[in-house]
């Protein structure tokens, strides 16, 4: 855990409202842990004021420029233009400076290395299941649902593909892949492969869903789940979800950006979780 | 200033801190989620996140809103409770130099009291901080922070069961702030921060609801701070006590200006979680501006607004 003041290597978009930003973080690759995040400080001026939390999609190397130099260590995030920050974010270069808090949170338990995964990701949700996939592809068969609106919601799929995961994508308009959504496509593996253990990333909505699914057949699930953040570090107490048990006169909440973000289905109160009014926008893609 | 360092250190009534930078409460938990990010040993104090008797478990969520310049929150003081404070989280602050400050509140005043009582018996408990400005309504619907008698009747039942400094965190969500500051200090204070957030409100235009589940939370951040500095000139005016000034302070001269006008030490709220270096870099902001303006002593600049 660090605070980077760090340059962007690149930022592209890589599909229409979808951006991948590459920064130079020396360091960071050993600590990062696959489903954790980062804050970032888009601009060193204000507005906006606080930080944006972004899952970590992967770290990496890039060759040394001349001999005798170390290779440079990068991480990378995948971003949806929503609002102001991922806006100005959208308009930054190569060489701009930008602040960057982690590795945060806690990650994915990637569990028995014998039980096949399945990856679903709806959306920009994709982004931490690539680590999760990066570290488990060696050892078991990972298969990856991804989900998504139109094909221009559909990311990355050919990188996973690249590691040998077996990948599967449905769009809710049939403009790629399998038309309907990818809840359909997680039923059906399940009837094929029932002893998969499940995690996911996405919508709210999308993971009420593949919670209902699991829940009904028994099989272990985890979710990495989006909440308000102020600090990322467990010191606002901002960013707390429902926990099992929850009730009125009894509450218990989590702390999203501590204890998470990455839950085991059974820690959460599903049946309220959905219930949060005016969320945030980018849970409700 | 013989070696070219300015003295820093600040003397709040007693209370003696190598420098005047804090966290404010509720932004820094209970020092350990910051650790990692900032040498704890360099801060004037650490303040932690506001206890109460028994642990709150806080407001249903969403809880924050970004405004302009500014959030609002309503965490709804969650928190741990003074025993298990005590117990899991004040071994970890024993281990740093800095005076550990305690910010707590209570229901009635008799929570008060026996928060206080706990505390007090506590060696590396430092000084406390007393919330006066928390929505909680006494019985009969008197606020403790916005009616003089009120807080008056808190601080002396406080003051009764604790034998170390007493520091008293006003509310800006009152007519006339010296009037309060006046009965906390006839009341036994040893000093009084201020201010704690201002009452707002944000609504999302396409729900049509408000943003926070708790309909208006607390704003702060740089948004606030110009209504701060005026709160706390007042204060300083008003009282004899040392006083703290808390709101909107991000940059060096942001602290520079509470100092001006009186202020004896500031606190760092919203800031840190924008930056958690932020105290690191006023403190070293505000030692580089009394080497470039000659003043060998901080409290050479504390007071010395002109008028
Ligand atoms: C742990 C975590 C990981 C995330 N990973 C990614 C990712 O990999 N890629 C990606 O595109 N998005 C991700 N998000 C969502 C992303 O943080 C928001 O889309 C982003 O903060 C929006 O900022 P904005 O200024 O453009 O939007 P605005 O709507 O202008 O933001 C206003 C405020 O709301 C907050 N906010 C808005 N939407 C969200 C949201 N969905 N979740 C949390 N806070 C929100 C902002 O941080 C800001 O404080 C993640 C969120 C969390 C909590
Ligand atoms: C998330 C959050 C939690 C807070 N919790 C407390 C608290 O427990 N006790 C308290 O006295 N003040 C609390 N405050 C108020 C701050 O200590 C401070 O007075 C206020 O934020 C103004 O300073 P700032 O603008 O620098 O943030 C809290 C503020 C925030 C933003
Ligand atoms: S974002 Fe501050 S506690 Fe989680």
């Amino acid at each position: 855990m660090k605070n980077y003041k760090t340059i962007i290597l690149s930022n592209q978009e890589i599909s229409p409202g979808y951006y991948r930003m590459r920064l130079l973080t020396p360091g960071f690759s050993e600590t990062a842990r696959p489903g954790q995040f980062l804050m970032m400080r888009v601009q060193q001026s204000l507005p906006p004021l606080l930080r944006r939390p972004f899952g970590i999609f992967r770290t990496g190397f890039l060759p040394a420029d001349c001999e005798g130099m170390p290779p440079k260590e990068y991480t990378e995030i995948l971003y949806k233009v929503v609002g102001r920050g991922t806006n100005i974010m959208a308009d930054l270069h190569r060489g701009d400076k930008v602040e960057v808090l982690g590795p945060l949170g806690r990650g994915f338990d990637v569990g028995d290395p014998s039980e096949e995964k399945i990856l679903v990701g709806g959306g920009i949700g994709l982004v931490p299941l690539y680590m999760l996939a990066e570290s488990l592809a060696s050892r078991c068969k990972v298969r990856l649902l991804m989900g998504g609106r139109t094909r221009d919601d559909i990311l990355a799929v050919t990188e996973f593909e690249r590691l040998g995961v077996e990948t599967y994508v449905s769009t809710d308009d049939g403009s790629l892949g399998e038309e309907g959504l990818v809840t359909r496509v997680l039923e059906r593996k399940l009837d094929k492969y029932p002893r998969s253990s499940v995690y996911a990333c996405g919508p709210m909505p999308m993971l009420e869903a593949v919670y209902r699914i699991c829940h009904r057949r028994q099989v272990p699930l985890q979710v990495s789940l989006e909440a308000l953040m102020a600090c990322g570090v467990g010191a606002c107490l901002g960013c707390v979800v429902k926990g099992v048990g929850h009730t009125e006169d009894a509450p218990r909440y989590l702390c999203t950006c501590k204890q998470g973000p990455v839950f085991r289905a059974e820690q959460l109160d599903w049946s309220r979780l959905g219930e949060e009014p005016g969320y945030c926008e980018g849970c409700k893609s | 200033m013989s070696n070219g360092c300015p003295n820093l250190t600040v003397d709040l009534g007693g209370l003696v801190l190598k420098n005047p930078v804090m966290p404010a409460s509720g932004t820094f938990g209970y020092g350990e989620e910051y650790a990692p990010f900032l040498d704890l040993n360099r801060l004037g104090a650490v303040v932690t996140k506001g206890l109460s008797l028994k642990p709150k478990a806080g407001n249903p969520t969403p809880r924050i809103a970004e405004t302009i310049s500014g959030m609002l929150n309503a965490i709804g003081l969650q928190n741990v409770g003074v025993d298990d404070f005590i117990k899991f989280k004040l071994p970890f602050l024993r281990e740093f130099t800095t005076p550990v400050i305690v910010n707590f509140f209570g229901n009635t005043l008799e929570e008060y009291g026996e928060v206080a009582a706990r505390l007090s018996d506590i060696p590396e408990v430092t000084a406390v901080e007393l919330n006066i400005s928390c929505p909680n309504v006494k019985k009969g619907g008197i606020v403790f922070g916005t009616d003089p008698k009120a807080a008056h009747e808190a601080v002396s039942t406080v003051r009764k069961q604790l034998n170390k400094h007493l520091m008293v965190k006003l509310t800006p969500n009152v007519t006339d702030i010296t009037v309060i500051a006046r009965a906390v200090e006839e009341a036994g204070a040893d000093s009084i921060s201020c201010i704690n957030t201002i009452t707002g409100m944000a609504v999302d235009i396409k729900t049509r609801r408000p943003r926070l589940a708790n309909r208006t939370g607390g704003l702060s951040g740089p948004a606030i701070r110009p209504v701060a500095l005026r709160m706390v000139h007042q204060v300083v005016q008003a009282v004899k006590i040392p006083v703290i000034g808390v709101g909107g302070i991000v940059r060096p001269m942001d602290a520079l200006e509470f100092l001006i006008v009186g202020a004896k030490a500031v606190q760092v709220g919203t800031a840190n979680f924008v930056d958690p270096a932020s105290m690191i870099t006023i403190i070293e902001g505000i030692e580089q501006f009394l080497l470039e303006e000659g003043l060998s002593d901080i409290n050479q600049l504390i007071g010395s607004l002109e008028l």
